[in-house]
């Protein structure tokens, strides 16, 4: 597994550490402190891991062997909860809105936010730079509680439980982050790149399209993952604005779910497993993305 | 990742000429101003005048002033439901800055003198960060369930079988499972972004004061936590707000009631509870107030830390 995340994870210190110790007395404390160190991290990763690795492991057992047996392991591997969670608790439609929602919004507020991040990079007046400040304003405001206006809104609309509806609620919250990330991408874009495609005779927006957004993909491909994330887990809004359970979106899914099958135990587990699932495989193969997601925030 | 947590100056901007003229300009930022507008602003600019006014349903009645905010601090049950959630909401900030500035920092720092499985480490502490918080507050409840739950199944196997409880059934534990999973879930956050942090700091001081004869622990005084403040400054602002805006892992542990008897309640489910589960006439006013009230100590506290924050690193360089 440690191969597939070998692209860096963390690029916070390539340089080589550790077997420099000035004495041998050091390098004995080293060894016995380095014993105790990766003890602890070790551990850490279990108690990290633990939890989700039983969650698999239970999805693949019976009620009945969980209830006689609650630590066992799942030897054979059961898979009928798996079906039963699909197809007789819905989570098949609930998967396919969770994806249909998470994908378009997070299209849509990186499309709008490619555009305004550009148009933030490249301009200099004092009308975009609060414009920047007030879409920055989002990152720390605690915007899920304008819920009711949003709701009312949505309801003279005749859009609750519309999925539109949704997806331009999380299309709109997408904005703070994304443009912050793709702004300060652009800006270290050298202007030069701008005098010649002007003197070439390309407008603005041909500058963009054929010049800058090429040389941006890797933060465009940060706020896609990244955005991926939070939408595909939120709860909030769909409990709020999806009232039709045949669009409820994976979260509040589960909310009935649990209410149904509080008893059925491995239905339980494999439902929980299939909503995790898109993002363990998400993770693993865009860890560099999610990590820099996650380190963005540090910039000032 | 360096190219985006490092921004550069926008050089070369000023040059004239070349930057986007006010109108193409607008026409770029318009789609996402209009989305921005119609779903953020508007509608949190209104929420908040929500509680200026008394609501029968939801129709707008006439201004009330300060009302709203009278009857969340003298009737029932508000009057005792707000105290209790918003004590609950800064345990769990006290508790994971708690764990996040003990285990995390100390992961954190041991992960940045190896290499080998560093990656896979930071792989793991990470994953339930970005779990659903709902998936992991259910996947707690049913691990901590008192019959067959693997969490009690332990503790009896190894021997401490009369320290197994029903963890989620008791008011005094319920709060702080809560709190310990959230921590939990929280932790790769602090992880990863001290390890960036770390990652910053140029070996040679350490080395030099290493040379000069400081121990390990004046070492990490005097340069690695006065380094680190940025870092603690991020975690501990967004810490902050993340705890107050606890939802989902309060609302799997213990329902929209906050069970058992309020134990596991928390602003945001008090606000959703009074929003639309209360049946009150006036819902919609009561529940404004409340939004109103943790907006602002969210936003103030928010500004406050970061000013402390900005206030500390500038007395240390």
């Amino acid at each position: 597994m440690t191969a597939t995340l070998a692209p860096d994870i963390s690029t916070d210190d390539s340089t080589d550490r550790g077997g420099s110790e000035p004495s041998r007395r050091a390098g004995r404390r080293a060894t016995l402190g380095g014993f105790a160190s990766s003890t602890f991290l070790w551990l850490y990763a279990a108690i990290s891991i633990a939890p989700l690795l039983l969650m698999l492991s239970n999805s693949l057992r019976t009620t009945q062997d969980m209830a006689r047996q609650p630590l066992g392991l799942p030897l054979p591997p059961n898979f009928t909860s798996y079906g039963k969670a699909w197809i007789t608790a819905s989570f098949d439609t609930y998967f396919v809105n969770s994806i249909f929602v998470t994908v378009a919004s997070v299209l849509l507020s990186t499309a709008v936010s490619l555009l305004a991040a550009y148009a933030f990079a490249r301009t200099k007046s004092k009308l975009f730079a609060t414009l920047e400040g007030v879409f920055l304003s989002g990152l720390m405001l605690p915007v899920y509680l304008a819920i009711l206006p949003l709701f009312f809104m949505l309801d003279a609309a005749g859009m609750i439980s519309n999925l539109w509806g949704l997806i331009l609620v999380y299309g709109a919250l997408g904005i703070p982050f994304s443009t912050f990330v793709l702004a300060s991408f652009f800006r270290q874009l050298p202007i030069e790149l701008d005098e010649a495609a002007r003197l070439d005779g390309a407008g603005p927006f041909a500058t963009f399209w054929r010049v800058h957004l090429p040389l941006v993909r890797p933060a465009i491909a940060t706020v896609i993952v990244f955005r991926f994330v939070p939408v595909w887990n939120d709860f909030f809004y769909p409990l709020i604005l999806i009232r039709d359970q045949s669009s409820y979106t994976l979260p509040v899914g589960i909310t009935r779910f649990f209410g149904e099958y509080q008893t059925d135990w491995a239905t339980l587990f494999a439902g929980l497993t299939l909503a995790t699932i898109p993002l363990v495989v998400l993770f693993l193969l865009a860890t560099k993305q999610i990590v820099s997601g996650l380190t963005a925030g540090m910039s000032k | 990742m360096s190219a985006i947590t490092t921004p550069r100056a926008r050089r070369g901007t000023a040059r004239s000429g070349i930057t986007l003229s006010r109108r193409a300009g607008m026409v770029f930022v318009l789609p996402a101003l209009v989305l921005f507008s119609i779903f953020i602003a508007y509608p949190l600019l209104t929420a908040l005048s929500y509680s200026f006014f008394d609501w029968t349903g939801i129709v707008r009645g006439g201004f009330v002033g300060l009302e709203n905010y009278v009857t969340l601090f003298t009737q029932l049950p508000y009057r005792d439901d707000l105290p209790n959630a918003f004590v609950h909401n800064l345990l769990l900030f006290v508790g994971a800055m708690v764990f996040q500035n003990t285990i995390g920092l100390g992961l954190a720092t041991l992960l940045h003198r190896i290499r080998r499985f560093k990656r896979f480490f930071q792989t793991m502490y990470t994953l339930p960060y970005l779990v659903s918080p709902l998936v992991i507050g259910y996947l707690w409840s049913l691990m901590l369930s008192p019959l067959f739950g693997p969490v009690n199944a332990v503790l009896r196997a190894i021997g401490l079988g009369e320290l197994a409880q029903p963890w989620l059934g008791n008011p005094q534990t319920a709060i702080w499972v809560v709190v310990v999973v959230t921590a939990w879930q929280w932790i790769g956050f602090p992880v990863l972004l001290y390890g960036a942090a770390l990652g910053g700091i140029p070996e040679e001081i350490d080395e030099a004061a290493s040379i000069d004869g400081a121990t390990a622990w004046q070492r990490f005084r005097a340069i690695t936590l006065p380094m680190l403040l940025p870092a603690i400054g991020t975690v501990s602002v967004l810490t902050f707000i993340g705890a107050m805006e606890a939802f989902p892992i309060p609302y799997a542990l213990g329902g929209s009631q906050g069970n058992p008897a309020g134990a596991t309640d928390v602003m945001s489910l008090l606000f959703y509870r009074t929003a639309f589960e209360s049946g009150s006439s006036n819902a919609i006013g009561t529940s404004s107030a409340i939004a109103t009230l943790l907006f602002l100590f969210i936003f103030g506290f928010s500004m406050l830390i970061t000013w402390y924050m900005r206030r500390a690193e500038r007395k240390l360089f």
